[in-house]
């Protein structure tokens, strides 16, 4: 799979918003994994955000770990659009195995620096484009006799050449480059010495003149983050108290548990005794890992687990253990594409009516869905809070796009108040309790009291099962019995909704036309809105933010006379929860996919609204 | 302590449990006996007791038994995720787990492995009468190749056996036991909850209901008759120390590192030391071709096992009471952190 530039199996669309060359475009870097293009890939991402000038960067990576072709997509955009943006305009070309796709890639007026040793390179037709051949493996071998390090720094002119050719400020590309090899004195040195190079040959053997993409300082990212969304989730697990993870690695979830531990072991060590206070365990399976998490719950301990889609199939039967003996736990879901083990580096947004109803039975769990690093960081903490105060398993929702790539962000705020750890029982309060029930429903809001293993009274102990029990925790196989904690859970999860993130509404409030949508799909539909208000279709929305839904959902569904709900997956996973909770409404709930395993563009939700503009939806 | 309470002052009824309701006579029962016993003998402070087990008749006895301790019947075969999770957010909770051999050899095997090389602080009992008995009577990955049901249908495979397994695995503590014995299992018990790290009993426990022929290795005429003890254990806990003294002639003492001792007492030539493993592996061989024989005891215990929660280096306070003063880190830190991604 390549990133095909506006998707061409799906209807690409054709309107856009109009192209700026200055700070609004995108630059492709087409290479090959475990070459080293990350260095300089993140390089020349810094420059640009150091620059003041918004910039996301996508890096599409194969399953693999050396030899298969990897592209890593920079939007620039001064509007600070942030998703995909489905156009080509800069290739930097140093894999000759797609190259021939990435020159057609290349969108009309696009640039391209391809290296002169590319077969490729010699045969392109392309007159609508402007081509630059560049020597950057023999730069690079002048710098290095070692092939291994040759290829390395290989990546470095390419920094230079576009150092030069788009304008990036001197200065900021070497303070980058110190900072990416900061305590290696040697490595700076040779390559700040390899990008001066690069830099040195474009202004010599390139025409910057058919170069009309620059970067232009403003400042526009002062005081913002740069931060990958696994990073963002992990800080917000260290913030809310999670004192254990039990995990199992998995694309792409595993770097927010290796953060969250590489945190822990910095900022929770015990000052006096040097001893942990946090623990990880790496499991056997995802099964395991969540076995892990709801015994430290249970014991009363924050804990989490992470995983992508065939973990959380493996975790079925202990999810509804969870939900049914009442214990709490986090649970990261970072979305990739299925089923199965699908493509397990590209994003989708396909699990969302899995983590609603894991396990056999009546289930129905609390799902979180932030967007953004400021909420993953925000709302990952609070699930802390909302797991222990309604003693269940609480999954949060994210996908590999928000996850493993870099997004700007507002600063993370220092966390306000204390942590809510629910209906927790002690021994004294127990000398005041008359008749101490595990699940009984004692303040008519389906949440019982829970006691914690090692408390002292007698009161205080009792069984844990998945098993019948009644509201004493004792075995039942009496029907009324069953039925009375069943039917409290239903109404615990169904009153949680005050405590979970609202919706978000934005747009034109006379609007007709509304779009709900959750997660990294906000990006995407951001934009799309821009393009549909320019092609004078006004729109308002809806950003879903967790599950249950809040009835301000219904409410914006009976506002609007068409709902397009846009999502990452097949079968409009979150369109037909929505419609089960609009029974009467369901007619004008449509549908407005993308579930190709790229990262999401505007096109898609532009594409499904214009086609029923230009022929009028009935509704 | 006065003739009926303990250490801890307490009464033996203060382990009781509810009432079984498994078949009259099945082993299992005996075994919620003699952990009462082990319990009550030890001293150890119910409201510290976390009880964990899998599914099966075997995984309901912790029911049955310390009702002043915290119960969880997890799901089949993944109790040991669920003890290591607790035994993380309190490490100074008594874990004793209870298994079925369906719970543990078939479905959780992974997870019984893993404990095992975490070595997660727990007492692990396996319940092991080589049948599901809650299924009604199929065979288990423990009973042996060519054992009988009672409809005269034959088991086709080799038996697993978890001590063997558990040596290779490097398990710190690892014995095998008969539910009939009491007085033996008690004894094992004991130090197994006064051991740092996993100790697995594999206790043969008879199904009366649906393995317990004249000629099963796991049925109760079989065992009274070819049970043969590798020493006479004992177990002296820390407060007792002096009584070691007076253990003369044959007996071997092992201390425990965190105080107390093991005793062995030879019964015949053959003298095995547990703290030896190429012992250890000579014993397990012997049971597995001496066809006509089980061999009960101490069979591997090694002192310099260290658990789980001393590996990680957990903090001496509970991480489950930890609060936002300890877990937060400074506003300034804070910002720097921040900082680094700006
Ligand atoms: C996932 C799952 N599969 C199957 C079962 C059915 N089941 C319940 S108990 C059991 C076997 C128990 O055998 P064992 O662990 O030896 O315990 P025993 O009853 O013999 O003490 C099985 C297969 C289950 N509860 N869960
Ligand atoms: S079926 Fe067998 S194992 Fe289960 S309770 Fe009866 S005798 Fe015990
Ligand atoms: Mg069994």
């Amino acid at each position: 799979m390549r990133p095909t530039a506006g998707a061409k199996s799906l209807r690409a669309s054709r309107l856009r918003l109009p192209r700026v060359p200055i700070n609004d475009f995108t630059i492709n870097v087409a290479t090959v994994n475990g070459s080293g293009s990350a260095s300089s890939n993140t390089i020349v991402a810094k420059t640009i955000f150091r620059m003041g000038v918004p910039i996301t960067p996508k890096n599409l990576f194969p399953s693999n770990i050396a030899g298969l072709p990897t592209w890593f997509l920079m939007r620039v955009s001064e509007k600070g659009y942030q998703c995909r943006s489905g156009r080509h305009d800069v290739t930097v070309a140093m894999n000759a195995a797609t190259a021939v796709d990435d020159i057609a890639d290349l969108a009309p007026g696009g640039v391209l620096f391809i290296d002169e040793s590319i077969p490729a390179a010699k045969s392109i037709e392309r007159t609508d484009i402007a081509v630059h051949l560049v020597p950057f493996a023999k730069i690079a071998k002048e710098y290095a006799p070692d092939v291994r390090l040759r290829k390395l720094l290989a990546n470095m002119v390419y920094v230079g050449v576009l150092t030069e050719m788009l304008g990036f400020d001197h200065d900021t590309v070497m303070s980058v480059v110190a900072e990416q090899f900061s305590g290696k004195e040697k490595v700076v040195k040779l390559n700040q010495d390899v990008v001066n190079a690069g830099i040195a040959h474009a202004r010599e053997h390139c025409d910057a003149s058919s170069v009309e993409f620059k970067i232009e300082a403003r400042n526009l990212t002062q005081g913002k983050m740069f931060i990958e969304g696994n990073t963002a989730a992990a800080i917000g697990c260290l913030m809310g108290g999670c004192t254990f993870c039990g995990w199992y690695p998995i694309t792409p979830s595993s770097s927010l548990c290796e953060d969250f531990i590489s945190l822990a072991k910095k900022h929770r060590i015990d000052a006096g005794t040097g001893k942990q206070n946090f623990a990880a365990v790496q499991a056997e399976d995802e099964l395991a890992s969540l076995g892990l998490v709801l015994g430290a719950g249970w014991a009363g301990a924050r804990s989490m687990t992470a995983t992508a889609g065939p973990g959380i199939s493996l975790m079925a039967e202990f999810a509804g253990f969870g939900y049914y003996a009442e214990i709490p736990g986090v649970v990261f879901d970072v979305q990739r594409v299925g089923p199965s083990t699908g493509m397990p580096t590209r994003t989708q947004q396909g699990d969302l009516s899995l983590c609603v109803n894991l396990s056999h039975g009546d289930t129905g769990h609390i799902v979180l869905i932030p967007a953004g690093p400021e909420e993953l960081y925000e709302i990952s903490a609070q699930a802390f809070d909302i797991a222990e105060k309604y003693q269940t398993p609480v999954f949060v929702l994210t996908d590999l796009d928000m996850g493993m790539n870099n997004w700007m962000s507002d600063r993370f705020e220092y966390p306000k108040g204390g942590f809510d750890r629910g209906k927790v029982l002690t021994a004294e309060q127990l000398k005041k309790v008359e008749d101490y029930g595990r699940y009984k429903d004692e303040d008519g809001d389906g949440i019982p009291y829970r006691t914690l293993p090692g408390t002292h009274h007698p009161k205080a102990p009792y069984f844990t099962r998945g098993s019948g029990h009644d509201e004493y925790a004792g075995y039942t196989e009496k029907s009324p019995a069953y039925i009375k904690v069943i039917d409290r859970i239903a109404r615990k999860i169904a009153g949680s909704v005050v405590d979970l993130p609202k919706p978000v509404i934005g747009g034109d409030e006379s609007a007709e036309i509304g779009i709900i949508h959750y997660g990294s799909t906000m990006y995407a539909v951001e934009e799309a809105r821009d393009i549909l208000a320019e092609n004078g279709v006004k729109t308002r929305d809806m950003r879903v933010r967790s599950v249950p839904l809040h009835d301000e959902v219904v409410e914006f569904v009976n506002s609007c006379n068409v709902v397009y709900v846009a999502e990452q997956n097949r079968d409009g996973q979150l369109a037909d929860l929505i419609r089960l909770k609009t029974p009467g409404s369901a007619g004008k709930i449509k549908k407005a996919l993308y579930y190709a395993g790229m990262p999401m563009a505007a096109a898609p939700v532009v594409d499904a609204i214009m086609a029923d503009v230009k022929e009028p939806a009935h509704v | 302590m006065s003739d009926t309470t303990n250490v801890a002052g307490l009464e033996k009824k203060d382990y009781a449990g509810l009432k079984s309701t498994l078949c009259i006579g099945c082993g299992h029962d005996q075994i919620t006996r003699e952990i009462i016993a082990a319990a009550f003998e030890s001293g150890v402070d119910p409201y510290n007791v976390v009880k964990t087990s899998g599914i099966g008749c075997s995984s309901k006895t912790p029911a049955y038994f310390i009702g002043n301790g915290y119960g969880i019947n997890s799901v089949h075969g993944r109790m040991p995720s669920i003890a290591t999770g607790a035994n993380m957010a309190n490490k100074n909770l008594i874990t004793i787990g209870v298994s079925g051999d369906g719970d543990t050899a078939s479905i959780g095997m992974g997870q019984f492995c893993h404990a095992m090389r975490r070595n997660t602080n727990m007492v692990y009992i396996v319940e092991n009468n080589g049948v599901y008995g809650l299924t009604k009577g199929q065979f288990s990955a423990t009973s042996d190749k060519g054992a009988k049901k009672k409809g005269g249908e034959l088991n086709d495979y080799a038996d697993i056996d978890l001590c063997a397994l558990a040596l290779e695995l490097g398990c710190g503590f690892i014995a095998r036991s008969f539910s009939g014995d009491m007085k033996q299992m008690t004894t094992l018990i004991r130090a197994a909850m006064n051991h740092d790290g996993f100790a697995l009993i594999d206790c043969i426990s008879p199904c009366v209901t649906f393995n317990n022929l004249k000629d099963s290795t796991k049925g109760f005429d079989w065992l009274r008759e070819n049970n043969v003890q590798l020493h006479e254990v004992g177990f002296v806990p820390e407060y007792e120390a002096e009584k070691v003294e007076q253990r003369a002639g044959e007996t071997v003492t092992v201390p425990m590192p965190h105080g107390g001792f093991i005793t062995l007492t030879a019964l015949d030539d053959e003298k095995h030391d547990p703290t030896d493993p190429a012992a250890a592996r000579r014993v397990l061989e012997r049971s597995r071709l001496d066809e006509g024989h089980v061999f009960t005891g101490l069979v591997y215990y090694d002192r310099e096992s260290q658990a789980l929660d001393r590996t990680l280096n957990l903090a001496d306070e509970p991480l489950c009471g930890m609060n936002e003063d300890q877990l937060r880190m400074s506003e300034a830190d804070f910002g720097t952190l921040v900082d680094s991604f700006c």
